[in-house]
C-alpha cells in the first residue's frame, strides 16, 4: 500500500511542477490553470499505475521501464489532444514517469517477503 | 640397542598422542589442529555416520578437564547460528576430557580473499559477527579473545565465532580465584595475560579485574573492524565515518567507547544505509555531500528532467 501512496504523491507533485513549467511559454500562460490541473491528473494516474505495478513486481528495473512507458503513453494522449507539441510533452512526461517509478521503489517500503519465498509475492 | 632417527621418534610421539576413542562412539579420522589446552580431531560419529570435530585435552587432570567442560558449557549456552553447536562432553579411557562439536568448514577471516571483498560486504560480515557477540553478551557471556583467527566464514555466508576458551560469564569475577570464572585455553598459563595483543582492550591487557564488561569485546570488535577495512589487501582506503567508528570502538578509555555491541553495530548499519554515524559529528557541507551521495540517482533523474526542459525551452524560443 505504501508504494501506491508514494506513487500517487510523487506523481501529483511532479504533475503540478511539470504543469507549472508551461509558464515559461508565454503563449501557454493564459491556459496555465488548465494545464496544471491536467498535468496533475495525469501525474496521479501515472503514480497510481506505477505504484500498483511496483507493489506487484517489487523490482527496480521493471518499475523504471514501466514508469517511463506509462509516462510516455499518458503524455502521448495529451499531445494527441493538443494536436501538436509531441516532443515538448512526451519527453518530459517520460522523464516524470521514470522519476515516479524510481521514487516509488526507492522511497517506499515494499511488501514484506513471505517466509521461504525468497522475496517472491503471491 | 637400536637407535631411532628423529622422524621415527616423531611418528612414535604422534602415535602416542593419538587419542583412544574406544567406547566413545566415535572413530578417529584425523587431526584438525592443535592448541595450547588441547587438540581438535575430525571424527566420525558411528551411530549417525557423520563427521564431527572432537576437542580433547592434551593432558589428563581435574583443572584441564574442568576448563574444557566449562568451554563446552559456554558453547552449549549459546544456541546461535554464529556459534558452533556442541553435541556431547565426556572423558576418554585415559582420563582426558573431550567435547564433540559440529565440524565446520570455511575460510578464516584473516585469509586474504576475505579482505579483497567489497567494503559493504566486509561490513555485513562484521555485522553478523557483532550480532553473535551481542547475543553472547545478552546471555551474560564475554568472548574476550575476538580476533581474525577466531572467526570463520562458511561457504554459504555463515559467520562463526570460534574458540570460546577465554570466555567468561559476566559477574563471575572473584568466583574462582585470580581469574575468577575464566575458561582459559592452554595457550595461557596461570597469571598470564588473557587475550591477544592488538585485539585486547587496554584494561584487559593490564589485568584490571573490572575490565570484564562488554566494552572489552567492543574494543576487540573495533580492532576486527579495523582489520577488515584497513588491512593490506583491502580494496581502497576506508571512508572517514568507518574510521571514526573504529576509533570510537577502540578508544583507550572505556567510557569513550560504544556502551555495548548493539550500539556499535547500529553505527555500522547507519553507515551502510547512508546515514550519519554517531562516531563522526558532521557539518552542513558534509551532511549535504552525504545526502547528495545517498540520493544521487534521484538527483540525476531530476537534473535530466531539468536539462530536457531547458533544451526544449531554448529550442522553442528560436
Amino acid at each position: 500500500m505504501v508504494q501506491v501512496v508514494v506513487g500517487l504523491v510523487v506523481g501529483a507533485v511532479l504533475g503540478v511542477l511539470d504543469g507549472l513549467t508551461a509558464w515559461f511559454t508565454p503563449a501557454a500562460r493564459p491556459m496555465l490553470m488548465g494545464i496544471v490541473m491536467g498535468s496533475t491528473i495525469k501525474g496521479l494516474i501515472a503514480g497510481l499505475l506505477i505504484g500498483l505495478f511496483a507493489r506487484k513486481v517489487n523490482r527496480m528495473g521493471p518499475t523504471l521501464i514501466f514508469g517511463a512507458v506509462v509516462g510516455a503513453l499518458l503524455a502521448l494522449g495529451v499531445a494527441l489532444m493538443q494536436h501538436g507539441y509531441y516532443l515538448e510533452i512526451i519527453l518530459p512526461g517520460t522523464l516524470v514517469g521514470l522519476i515516479t517509478g524510481y521514487a516509488t521503489m526507492r522511497y517506499a517500503r515494499g511488501p514484506e517477503p513471505l517466509p521461504g519465498t525468497g522475496g517472491a509475492r503471491s | 640397542m637400536t637407535v631411532l632417527d628423529d622422524r621415527a621418534v616423531e611418528r612414535l610421539q604422534q602415535a602416542l598422542r593419538e587419542p583412544d576413542l574406544e567406547g566413545t562412539g566415535y572413530r578417529l579420522v584425523g587431526l584438525l589442529g592443535r592448541g595450547g589446552m588441547g587438540s581438535v580431531y575430525e571424527v566420525e560419529e558411528l551411530a549417525l555416520r557423520r563427521r564431527l570435530a572432537l576437542k580433547i585435552s592434551d593432558v589428563p587432570g581435574d583443572d584441564v578437564e574442568r576448563r574444557l567442560r566449562r568451554e563446552a558449557e559456554v558453547l552449549a549456552t549459546l544456541e546461535h547460528p554464529g556459534v558452533v553447536p556442541v553435541h556431547s562432553v565426556g572423558t576418554l579411557a585415559d582420563g582426558r576430557a573431550y567435547y564433540a562439536m559440529k565440524r565446520v568448514e570455511g575460510t578464516r577471516l584473516d585469509a586474504a580473499s576475505v579482505r579483497a571483498r567489497a567494503l559493504t560486504e566486509r561490513l555485513r560480515i562484521f555485522l553478523k559477527l557483532a550480532e553473535t557477540v551481542a547475543f553472547a553478551h545478552a546471555r551474560g557471556i564475554l568472548h574476550r579473545d575476538l580476533k581474525p583467527q577466531n572467526v570463520m566464514l562458511g561457504p554459504f555466508g555463515e559467520v562463526l565465532v570460534l574458540d570460546w576458551g577465554l570466555a567468561k560469564r559476566l559477574g563471575a569475577a572473584g568466583a574462582e580465584g585470580v581469574d575468577g570464572g575464566v575458561v582459559r585455553s592452554g595457550d595461557t598459563g596461570a597469571g598470564a595475560t588473557l587475550g591477544t595483543p592488538g585485539y585486547m582492550a587496554p584494561e584487559q591487557a593490564q589485568g584490571v579485574p573490572a575490565a570484564d564488561d562488554p566494552r572489552a569485546d567492543v574494543y576487540s570488535l573495533g580492532a576486527l573492524l579495523r582489520f577488515l577495512v584497513e588491512s593490506p589487501g583491502t580494496t581502497g582506503t576506508s571512508p572517514a565515518p568507518v574510521r571514526a567508528i573504529v576509533a570510537r570502538a577502540m578508544a583507550e578509555s572505556r567510557g569513550e567507547r560504544y556502551p555495548d555491541v548493539p550500539a556499535l553495530a547500529a553505527d555500522v548499519e547507519r553507515y551502510l544505509a547512508g546515514e550519519a554515524v554517531t562516531a563522526l559529528p558532521e557539518g552542513p557541507w558534509a551532511r549535504m555531500v552525504r545526502l547528495a551521495r545517498r540520493h544521487r540517482i534521484a538527483l540525476f533523474l531530476v537534473l535530466a528532467y531539468l536539462v530536457a526542459r531547458a533544451i526544449l525551452f531554448l529550442v522553442g524560443q528560436r
